[in-house]
């Protein structure tokens, strides 16, 4: 398996001390990593780095994925307001250079990917906020990004909402297989989703486990009641906890 | 009956000035009541819409003006910090320096044979800063995690500029111009009377003309016009503001 994008040995200094590491992380090709922590921990640091958003103070980040092959979710829909869902999601191709008709086009079918045929000309304002994490999801993925990055993308969200979106980007995972890395409070929705959970302790932020998570993606109906994700789910919670004291 | 307070009170006001000025029999050219006023406005009411289309007019040119300088400068400081940093103290010392002072300059330069453009100059000055300011805060304004996607996107500067920050400014932008309007009317109301009587003759030399003639009524008259005229501004630039939100928030 191929890296898409690594970090070896990364710190991160801000002005009021150590944020980050030292850290190392390697994301294969394909894979689903969660990132879960406690908060201030540096795990969205990590997201931007492995984003190129954000530059390490030591230490090397390699990006197999170019600009452009790179997409970002934060964890509010972080819209134009003042653009059609439809010119949201369209936005990334028509800063590449897209023809805006071309643009348009795939930013349609990337809305009919997520389930939000004919909102295409509503406006953020006028959406849910499930709809608003949608079109969002759309953006990110017009691209066809190799590594997609999200960082606390369900937090806003209530739990019925959040689960559906769990599944969907699953689903959408398993047309074109990105590698996905998520940042998340929550350890259930880490094992849900993840081929992988990588556990962060707090402050500087360091690896304090690393768990593979068996079974099928996307996942069969029932899989929160297997005994394999209580087990993995259980052993998450406890190096976290462990993580959070340290 | 909430809405008609404010004209209950302007009845009450006005009645009860008419009442003083009858019984304690008030010279007219000192205080003239309601009703001459009113006469005064009917006599004078052609000269008077005259005046005040002038005086709009002005304000309304300087506003424009005002307008496509201050976000031409705006967005070259949030182009360049360089230009930032240049631009910035000259529009503070734009802002504080009170129009009465500089009149009498700009009126030697631009006066003599063209006092309209003095007028606009002045008021130009006036809107200058409120446009500005909120051009410069509005293009700042941009979400950070948009900024981001756009730095992510590979957008370059103007790209930034033209579809992020000007887009995000635009709340703060019909905000700065509802201000920039009311302070281009009183810009070029203040540079009339700065102009004197070889300015344009607008509804500010209509109160000075009068007042060198004792025509209390007519002055009054004028102020009441010109009162109209901002009340009536301030109103169609509140829904323009309305609109114009509605329509960037989509709802």
């Amino acid at each position: 398996m191929t890296n898409v994008a690594a970090l070896k040995n990364v710190e991160v200094d801000y002005d009021r001390g150590l944020a980050l590491g030292p850290f190392s992380l390697e994301i294969g090709d394909g894979e689903i990593v969660a990132l879960v922590g406690p908060s201030g921990c540096g795990k969205s640091t990590a997201l931007r780095l492995l984003a190129g958003l954000e530059q390490p103070t030591r230490g090397t980040v390699t990006r197999a994925a170019g600009r452009g092959e790179t997409s970002v979710v934060f964890q509010a829909p972080t819209l134009a307001p003042w653009l059609s869902a439809q010119a949201n999601v369209a936005l990334p191709l028509e800063l590449a250079g897209t023809a805006r008709p071309e643009a348009r086009r795939r930013a349609d079918e990337a809305l009919a990917r997520v389930g939000l045929s004919g909102a295409e000309a509503a406006r953020p304002a006028q959406l849910s906020g499930g709809m608003a994490m949608r079109v969002s999801l759309a953006r990110a993925l017009v691209t066809s990004p190799k590594l997609l990055l999200l960082d606390e993308p369900f937090a806003a969200l209530d739990e019925i909402t959040r689960r559906s979106l769990a599944d969907d980007v699953l689903t959408l995972w398993a047309a074109t297989k990105p590698a996905i890395v998520f940042v998340t409070h929550n350890v259930e929705e880490a094992v849900y989703m993840a081929s992988r959970v990588v556990v962060i302790s707090r402050g500087p932020g360091q690896i304090a486990g690393d768990f593979p998570v068996d079974g099928p993606l996307p996942r069969p109906a029932h899989f929160r009641t297997a005994a394999s994700f209580r087990t993995t789910a259980e052993a998450v919670s406890t190096a976290l906890a462990a993580g959070v004291a340290a | 009956m909430n809405r008609l307070a404010p004209l209950l009170l302007i009845a009450l006001l006005l009645g009860g000035w008419e009442i003083a000025c009858r019984v304690m029999q008030v010279p007219v050219y000192f205080l003239p009541p309601p009703s001459a006023v009113a006469g005064a406005l009917a006599e004078h009411w052609p000269a008077l819409v005259a005046a005040s289309w002038r005086t709009l007019s002005v304000a309304l040119i300087s506003l424009l003006l005002a307008s496509l300088i201050a976000q031409a400068l705006a967005i070259l400081t949030a182009v360049s910090p360089f230009l930032d940093r240049a631009i910035r103290p000259l529009a503070s010392v734009v802002q504080v320096t009170p129009v009465v002072a500089i009149a009498p300059l700009v009126l030697i330069w631009a006066g003599l044979d063209h006092p309209e453009r003095a007028l606009v100059t002045l008021a130009v000055l006036v809107a200058f800063f409120p446009i500005f300011s909120g051009a410069t805060a509005g293009l700042r304004s941009a979400d950070p995690d948009l900024e981001r996607l756009f730095a992510l996107y590979g957008a370059g500067r103007w790209q930034r500029v033209v579809r992020l920050r000007l887009p995000s400014a635009v709340p703060f932008l019909l905000e700065g111009h509802k201000v920039g309007a009311g302070l281009a009317l009183i810009g070029a109301v203040v540079a009339e009377f700065g102009a004197g009587s070889g300015g344009v003759r607008g509804l500010a030399w209509q109160i000075l003309d009068a007042g060198n003639k004792l025509q209390t009524d007519r002055m009054i008259a004028a102020l009441v016009v010109l009162g109209m005229m901002g009340v009536a501004l301030h109103a169609v630039l509140e829904a323009i503001e309305r609109a114009g939100l509605k329509w960037w928030r989509g709802r």
